[in-house]
């Protein structure tokens, strides 16, 4: 029996039991579109993962300086600036394949004509583009010349120029920053949201020594030349934890800390702090992925229930196909094709309400949703699959029939 | 070379029921030698319980003796496996039920191409053998009807258009008329002497006489064996029967 025939038997059949044909395929349904749900959220959560550690600039280590107590109340790491512009110049020049700038940060009200926006302000050096991996949309960084003479320059990010300008052009233009007159000699390029969902193009660069001598003023001044943080590069082929260790332990002989003394800073690995959101995203695609297994097989038991009932009221036809010259396999074929047509039809119906409920969940929730071609050809197949382990029952036992037990069925 | 068509040797069927140590041995078939020719017409006939159903099953191939030995056109039966058992019913053997085991769901046309579709003839040629069969058997023009629309005369027509279109040596029908009403059955018996008159072989299975006379020979069943072997000294013509009793009022 040719495969068209075979699909328009199975197709006939199905139906003619329209109802049940329906509810039997619901499992599948459900289960197919689990799976596709679960593959669109888990692509679009690496995604996003993937694009954020770009975005950050990979091999980061991030140093942050230690906590204060005062009268019991601790506030928290950067509250207590144990580090210095000259730890971060130790930590180039003694750990091998590591790249440090050290970063003071303050916030300000900055103000251009008639508008003005508040913002955080960093004092950087000019190691920082390169450490961040940040290039420049337009304009030129600041240079060794500025960082000697305190120069009263800046750059802005995407959504300070946004904010501040509209649609001006920003080169060249002189904002206050604190009442300090800063000439704008260069934009940032947009770089999006932080694995902690701020907005990382929400500031306004410039140089260190600017920043403290002129803009941030008195409390950064408390200790001469602390920073809040400082970024280190790991360069390519050096083991992240190694440098760790190295940079730790080199801060902690700076800062003479004895054995057993509790470090003054600490040092955040981002791409750690990646991949625990992404550890995160990949328990949710877990949990659907067992609702979609579980489905599956319910929805294939469903369909092998169905079909054993089918294979029961259809006992005298297939006494007689088998009289008429059907041989075991064709009777064997028919169901098969059968229950994989019941359960490759409930699979496309499934990516439709999976590929529907994926956007909705992606509108919601505000997540990324990501569909990939061969995810869904892979769900499609595993209907089929659903359909071929749970029809092989009921077509065997449909093709073992006895003819003549089949014939003289009532 | 002048084999029968049909030839049994000693033929039985022995079921067994209950336990397989104590259980008990009942004898559909014991031990029955039949020859048949090219071209008969003959009546099975005998109460029910006689083996006359089982010998059926084993002539049509659908089922397996449990000792003996049967040849049809030759051929050892015994010897095939079961892909080639349902290859010979295919081609060789056209089957007539009592309650003509139509598909419900497919048109008198698609159901007259089922052997075919095993048979694996092409779309095309399936349909002009089929409308050709229907036309024989004068429901052409009732092709594209399903089954329920049909009256039982008709769908039994239907379905020996189906027994035949493959061109069978053998019409195997069992209780053809069973579920008609007797001008319908003697439609179904003209066409069938008829059929046989071009050189069908036919073997018919019925508990009723007035069914058997029209058959040329008559074998006689009781407790699984032959009792009874004759050739009938009056065989009845169905078509001209019909004819005098005119169409019903």
């Amino acid at each position: 029996m040719s495969a068209i025939a075979l699909l328009r038997v199975a197709m006939r059949s199905l139906a003619a039991n329209k109802l049940r044909s329906a509810l039997t395929m619901l499992g599948i349904v459900i289960g197919v579109a689990a799976v596709i749900v679960m593959l669109a959220v888990g692509a679009g959560a690496r995604a996003r993962v993937e694009e954020q550690i770009r975005s950050l600039g990979s091999n980061l280590l991030l140093v942050v300086s230690g906590a204060t107590t005062a009268g019991g109340v601790r506030l928290g790491f950067g509250s207590n600036p144990t580090l210095t512009e000259e730890d971060a110049a130790a930590i180039t020049r003694e750990v091998p394949g590591a790249l440090a700038a050290p970063a003071l940060r303050g916030s300000a009200q900055i103000v251009w004509g008639n508008q003005n926006w508040s913002t955080a302000v960093f004092g950087v050096t000019p190691d920082y583009f390169e450490v961040r991996e940040w290039p420049l949309a337009a304009g030129r960084p600041f240079d060794a010349a500025d960082m000697a003479g305190a120069a009263k320059v800046c750059l802005l990010g995407q959504t300070v120029v946004r904010q501040l300008f509209g649609g001006a052009d920003p080169l060249d233009q002189v904002i206050r920053v604190r009442r300090v007159p800063c000439t704008v000699i260069g934009v940032l390029e947009a770089k999006g949201q932080s694995l902690m969902g701020t907005d990382q193009d929400d500031l306004v660069l410039m140089p260190i020594s600017t920043a403290r001598k002129r803009v941030l003023g008195a409390p950064a001044q408390a200790r001469q030349r602390s920073v809040g943080t400082i970024w280190v590069r790991v360069g390519e082929g050096r083991d992240m934890k190694q440098v760790e260790e190295e940079v730790r332990a080199l801060l902690r002989q700076r800062h003479r800390l004895q054995p057993g003394q509790d470090d003054d800073f600490s040092i955040r690995n981002l791409e750690e702090v990646a991949a625990a959101q992404e550890a995160s995203s990949r328990v949710l695609a877990l949990l659907l992925a067992a609702v979609a297994s579980v489905s599956l097989v319910v929805g294939g038991i469903g369909i092998m229930n169905i079909m054993l009932v089918s294979v029961t009221e259809r006992t005298r036809e297939i006494g007689l196909r088998r009289a008429v010259g059907a041989r075991t396999r064709d009777i064997l074929g028919q169901f098969l094709v059968e229950a994989v047509t019941l359960s490759l039809i409930g699979g496309l119906a499934g990516i439709a309400l999976g590929v529907g409920a994926a956007l909705a969940v992606g509108h919601i929730a505000g997540w990324r949703i990501l569909f990939a071609p061969e995810a869904i050809a892979l769900a499609a197949v595993f209907a089929g699959a659903v359909g071929v382990f749970f029809g092989w029952y009921p077509a065997r036992r449909a093709a073992r029939l006895d003819p003549v037990e089949a014939l003289r069925f009532e | 070379m002048s084999a029968a068509l049909v030839r049994t040797r000693d033929l039985a069927k022995i079921y067994r029921v209950g336990g397989a140590a104590g259980g008990v041995e009942i004898r559909a078939l014991d031990g029955v030698s039949v020859e048949v020719a090219r071209g008969e017409f003959t009546a099975v006939m005998g109460p029910s319980g006689s083996g006359k159903s089982t010998f059926m099953n084993l002539v049509g191939c659908l089922d397996r003796p449990t000792s003996g030995g049967y040849w049809l056109d030759g051929r050892d039966v015994a010897a095939l496996s079961d892909d080639e058992l349902a290859a010979l019913r295919n081609r060789t053997i056209g089957f007539v039920f009592q309650n003509f085991n139509l598909l419900g769901r497919a048109s008198a046309l698609e159901n007259v191409e089922l052997p075919l579709v095993y048979a694996g003839v092409r779309a095309r040629e399936r349909r002009r053998r089929a409308l050709e069969m229907l036309e024989r058997v004068g429901l052409a023009e009732r092709a594209a009807h399903l089954p329920a629309q049909l009256s039982g005369g008709q769908q039994q027509r239907v379905a020996i258009a189906r027994a035949l279109v493959m061109r069978p040596l053998l019409v195997l029908a069992d209780e053809p008329t069973g579920a008609l009403d007797s001008h319908t059955s003697l439609e179904i018996m003209a066409l069938l002497q008829s059929l046989n008159r071009e050189g069908l072989t036919v073997l018919l299975v019925t508990h009723e006489p007035e069914v058997a006379r029209f058959a040329r020979r008559i074998l006689r069943f009781r407790d699984g064996r032959v009792i009874a072997d004759e050739a009938n000294a009056r065989v009845g013509d169905a078509a001209r029967l019909l004819a005098a009793h005119g169409e019903p009022a």
